[in-house]
Parts: C-alpha cells; structure tokens; sequence
C-alpha cells in the first residue's frame, strides 16, 4: 500500500479541551483508501475524543478535517454521515428495546408508501446483510437486548456496513468478544481494506495492531506520539511509545 | 394433526399448546393478562351486586355505555403520556392544564366569542375547540422546550405547570364557574344527544370490521412479499374473527342503552312527533369515538413513522439515539407539544360533558394518567410502552372507580383501593418481566 497523493481523511492540528483540561491537543493523522490506521494509546489518551470529532460526536474546539483534499465541517453525526463516515463505538451504540432492522436503520429509516415506515423491507435487508456477515443470526423479531455480546457486535457492525461507508471508525471492536467472532471481525476489516475502505481502528491489544493496522498512531495525553508504519517497528518499539510518550526510533 | 383442532386443544390442555397458539396467533400475553384483570373487575363488581345488593349493575348496557365516556378523557391522554414517560420524562402538569385550557375555551364561548359572531353562532363551537388545541399545544410546546433546550429536569418543570395553570385556571375567572357552554360543543362530552345513534354505530361497527380486515390482509401480503414467517391460516381466521366478534359486540352493546324517556319525549317535543314509548338508542358516545380514533392514529404514529420509532430510540439509549443522527431534543420537545394537544383534546371532552367550565376541572387527573400508561405495560425506566395498553389502563382503572361507586364505596376507600391496585399492577408487571427474561 503506497501512500502518496490525496489522503482520504486528514485530521490537522485538532484540540479539543473539557473544562480546562486538553483531552486532544494539537494532533494530526491521516488515512488513505484501503487502509487500516491504529489508534494506540492507555485510556485517556484522548484516541476517543480525538475520534468523537470525525464522527461528529464531539465539535473540535480547533483545527481542521479533509477529506478527499476538501475541508469540511462536522457539526454532528448526521454531517459525518453525509460524508460516508461510519462509526462502531465501543459501547455499541444500540437501542437495546429496538429489534435489529430498527437499530441498522436507525436515523436512516426507509420509507414506503404514505410517507410510513416500511418496517418489512427493513426487515428483509437486515436478513440480507446480516447473513453475509453472520449467517448463524436468526434473532430478527427481538429486542437487541435479547442478543448475545457477538450478535449485538454484529448487528453495530452491519449498521456501519450497509450504508456504503468510505471511512470505517471502529472503537475497539473485539473488546467484548470471544476469540471466534474476533476472527470474524478480523477477516471482515480485512474484506473491508480490499473493497477500498480507510478504517481507524482504536485497539489495546497490542497483537491486533500487529496484525490488522498498515500503521499505527500512538497517543498520549492528548497529544500524538507518533505515527509509524507497523511492518517497519516491533511491538517493543509501539508499546515503548505508549508507555514512555517516546518515539525509541527519535532517540536513537 | 390439523390446524383446527390444535387451536381448541391449546388454550385449555397443555402448556406446550398454550405456548404454540400463543407464538402462532402472536398474541401478546400482556393483552391477555389485562383482558383477565378486566373480566375479572367486571365480573367481580357485578357479582357482589348480585350477592349483596339483589342487583348487578356493572355489566349492564347502561353502566358500560357510562364507563366508555368516562374513559376517554383519561385514556386519551394516557395515549400522550406513554410517549413521555418512554423518552425517560414524567407529565405531572396534565390536570391542571385541563383547567386552564377549559377555563380558556368556557371564557371564549361564553364572554368572548357571543360578542363577536352572536349568541349562538354555529362557528363558536369550531373556534373553541380549536383554540383549546393551540392553548394545549403551546403549553406542552413551552414545557418541551424547558426540558429540552433548558435541560431543566421534566419532573421539575411540570410539577410547576401542575401548580403555575391550577392557579391560571382560577385566575383567569377569579373562580368562578363557566356555564352552560356551546350546545355543540356539549355534544362532545357525550350524552343522549352527543351519542351517533344505532344507525351511526353500524356504520362504525362496518368500517371498523373491514379496516381489522385490511390489517390482516395486508400485515399478511407483506409477509409473503419479503418470504417471512407466515401466521398460520386458522391464526388468522381466528384473530379476523375474534375482531369482528368484538366490534360487533360492542355495536349490538351500545345500541341495547335506550334514551332515558324524558329525552326521548323532550326530542319528540322539539321535532314535532309523539315518540312516546320509542326505543331510541344511544350508540356510541362522541368522545368515545374520539378516543377511539387517538388511539389509532397514536397507534400509527408510534409503529409506523420515523417519529415514533426516534421516540423508543431515545428511550431506550438516548445517546445512541443522539449518535445515529437524531434530534433527540427536537423530538422530546414534540413529544411535549402532543401530550399538550392531546390535553386539550381531553379538556374539551371533560368540560363539554360537565357542561361547564371550573378552575378544578381535572384535578388529580395526572395520576391517574400516569398510573393508566402503567398499568398499560409504559416502563418507567423508558423506552417500553404500548398505545394499546394505556387506554386498557384506563379502563382498567374507570372500571375500578365506577365499580366501586355503584356498589356504595366512598371516596376515601376509594383512593385506598385504585393505589393499591397502581402498586399491585407494577409488581406484578415486574414479575411478569422477570420470567419472561
């Protein structure tokens, strides 16, 4: 993967500050199509709220997001949204009264005749999508909260999915799984990467970064250690920089 | 074995047939519990009048008829409040907005309007119902809009509209009693007059089986459309038919109430014919037929548009909601704006009934709404209620209020009784949940 002319994402010189307290200060990274971008950092090194501000979540106090080249605005995830920016939280983001079809199209709803809900069309999507990404799904009439940790990942995953999204964010996607639907979600960013994707993907677990990222960027309180190519340091090198705030190839 | 005998078998034998009708027919267990809790309030008031009183007065065609427009106003708010106490808010300030939006419409019709178009001009009625709609509306609007925009908490903001519109209501009048109102605006709260007649009620009992009809044809030819799980044939037939049964029950029901004779003679009087002796039924109240027709378009609303579906996101995860796009506040406001029209809609029914207008006009009514949308299954840790459930709430605590009037309890046990049954509903709906999981 060569990354030269435009990237597809370009955060410059972001900030963001919560009562004082700088939670991102002063941070640019940068994403290219069919690309796998690490987010490394301990908790509260500002990777979340650095993300909230491309997602729309959060509104940057300062700084600037391209995309493609072109500076654009996000005020919120409806913006984002428009720019084919999807996003996986942590925390899932699922209305856990709402079935599976209703949470996928939440905020995009399809509409039939009569300006009404075609809840049945929803339905019948959702059973298509979800049975490429998780064909052992089969519980479409329940609430979310009904379904087990991987299934409500899968669900969070296909939402993300099905709206034709150019940059994936995914906040550390197989916190809650087992090593199985890890795999899944593993082979899928990797399908993911072929179809032309740019994918932030915020993880702690070091092997995974390894394994999925093409680089990775590392955080410290708010503020970016370094970005480097992962074929080209060791995990030592990666966790040096999350622990010690330093780049081991800049002292040397 | 056939489908037929499979559905006579398993409401009665077997718990493993109890379950396959009930996964079949898609009845929600919920229903049947508060159908149950219904039969059995109805059949246990009447009974006691049999026993102790020689004469059971509950389940009569008159009661009945009374307690369907008793219901109304009530349930017709409770259709409101399930809507807000899914997004996670209370409405404490539904009665005393029933004050001050009659007191406002009492004081249009009687002292403002006969001035401007004459004394009863047909337009009063239509120009007092809808600037009661407006009055309501803007309240719930001015409401919404603290709780959202101002973040002030909806518990806060409407147990100051229960006491900032009571005082309203007595101010705007200095207390004073407005009476009578429009003789057709009355109609809307019900009575002989304000009743659609046997004729009336056929025709809603028609349109009514075919719409249950539709439902069914239609809810059916989706399924087949996308090749979802069908209900069984018979299911169908037997849902159809349980429908039908029950629309045309409640037809046969209220056309069975005559006109008490001296309206009857008093009509016969006014149109120039001896009808004495006539039977001239009531049929279906006004304001039941506007309670009915809220609780479908709520119904439709809820289920089948972005609005509903945003409203049980937001109850359900109100950052998730917020995260998929949603104007969450923009939508709590809204929520507010509709319980304050659907406020109004219940003002005009309670004050068209009373035939007047008092500062003290809903009084208590909140918690009886609130306690209605319980009942009716609204969780209130949000994001679970059903439209349905609430007006069965609301009949559920009518029946329990008219029941205990007409076997001679007082006011004082009777309070004791509706927040104990409140309670009890609620554990036993907490219950139900926990063995459902």
């Amino acid at each position: 993967m060569s990354n030269s002319g435009t990237p597809l994402v370009e955060l410059k010189d972001i900030s963001i500050a919560f009562g004082g307290i700088k939670a991102v200060d002063r941070v640019s990274v940068n994403l290219y199509p069919g690309e796998v971008v690490g987010l490394l950092g301990h908790n509260g090194a500002g990777k979340s709220t650095l993300i909230k501000c491309l997602s729309g979540a959060y509104k940057a106090d300062s700084g600037n997001v391209y995309i493609n080249g072109e500076k654009v605005v996000i005020n919120n995830p409806r913006d984002a949204r428009a720019h084919n920016i999807e996003t996986i939280y942590q925390t899932l983001a699922l209305a856990d009264n709402l079935d599976a079809a209703s949470n996928l199209f939440l905020g995009r709803e399809i509409i039939g005749p009569g300006g009404f809900l075609d809840d049945s069309k929803m339905e019948a999507e959702t059973r298509k999508i979800m049975g490429r990404l998780n064909p052992n799904f089969t519980k479409f009439a329940e609430p979310v909260s009904a379904l087990s940790g991987g299934q409500r990942q899968s669900v969070a995953i296909a939402r993300a999915v099905y709206f034709d999204a150019k940059i994936l964010i995914m906040d550390e996607p197989t916190a809650a799984l087992g090593p199985q639907e890890s795999e899944m979600v593993a082979e899928l960013i990797q399908e993911l990467k072929k179809q032309g994707l740019g994918i932030f993907l915020i993880e702690h677990d070091i092997h995974n970064v390894m394994k999925l990222c093409d680089r990775a960027s590392v955080m410290k309180n708010g503020q970016l250690v370094g970005t480097e190519r992962v074929a080209n340091v060791t995990e030592d090198d990666i966790l040096s920089m999350i622990i010690l705030g330093k780049n081991p190839k800049d002292s040397s | 074995m056939t489908d037929t005998s499979t559905s006579k078998a398993a409401t009665k034998s077997s718990q493993g047939l109890i379950a396959r009708f009930l996964s079949d027919t898609e009845i929600d267990t919920r229903l049947l519990g508060m159908l149950g809790a219904l039969a059995l309030i109805w059949g246990g008031f009447h009974l006691y009048g049999v026993i102790f009183n020689n004469f059971g007065a509950f389940l009569t065609p008159r009661n009945l008829w009374n307690l369907s427009v008793q219901t109304s106003s009530i349930g017709i708010m409770a259709t409101g409040m399930v809507l807000v106490i899914v997004t996670r808010n209370i409405d404490l300030s539904v009665g005393s907005m029933i004050g001050v939006i009659a007191m406002s419409m009492g004081l249009l019709q009687v002292e403002v309007l006969p001035h401007l178009v004459g004394l009863g001009h047909w337009s009063i009625w239509i120009i007092a119902v809808i600037c009661g709609l407006i009055v309501g509306t803007l309240i719930g609007a001015l409401h919404g809009w603290l709780i959202a925009y101002r973040e002030i908490p909806a518990f806060i903001v409407t147990l100051g509209g229960l006491m900032v519109w009571r005082g309203m209501a007595f101010l705007s009048a200095g207390g004073r009693t407005i009476s009578p109102v429009d003789s057709k605006f009355a109609l809307l709260g019900g009575g002989p007059y304000g009743a659609v007649g046997a004729a009336g009620s056929w025709i809603v009992g028609i349109l009514a089986c075919i719409g249950v009809a539709y439902i069914i044809y239609s809810g059916r030819k989706a399924r087949v459309l996308h090749n979802f799980r069908r209900r069984p044939l018979w299911a169908e037939a037997l849902l159809a038919f349980v429908g039908w049964a029950t629309i045309i029950g409640a037809v046969m029901l209220v056309n069975s109430y005559p006109w008490p004779k001296g309206i009857v003679r008093q009509y016969g009087t006014k149109i120039g014919q001896d009808l004495e002796g006539t039977f001239i039924s009531h049929g279906f109240a006004i304001p039941v037929l506007i309670l009915i027709t809220v609780g479908i378009a709520m119904t439709i609303l809820v289920t089948r548009t972005r609005f509903g579906r945003y409203v049980f996101a937001i109850g359900g995860n109100p950052e998730a909601a917020a995260l998929a796009g949603i104007d969450t506040r923009w939508v709590t406001l809204k929520v507010f704006a509709l319980m304050g029209t659907l406020t109004a809609i219940a003002a005009i029914i309670a004050s068209a009934r009373l035939n007047s207008a008092t500062n003290a006009l809903g009084t208590l009514d909140e918690l009886y709404v609130i306690a209605a949308a319980v009942i009716g299954g609204t969780s209130l840790a949000g994001g679970v209620g059903k439209i349905y459930g609430a007006i069965l709430g609301a009949l559920v605590m009518q029946s329990l209020q008219s029941g205990m009037v007409l076997i001679g309890f007082d006011s004082a046990i009777q309070r004791i009784v509706v927040g104990m049954v409140l309670v009890l509903a609620v554990y036993l709906d907490i219950l139900y949940n926990k063995r459902v999981k």
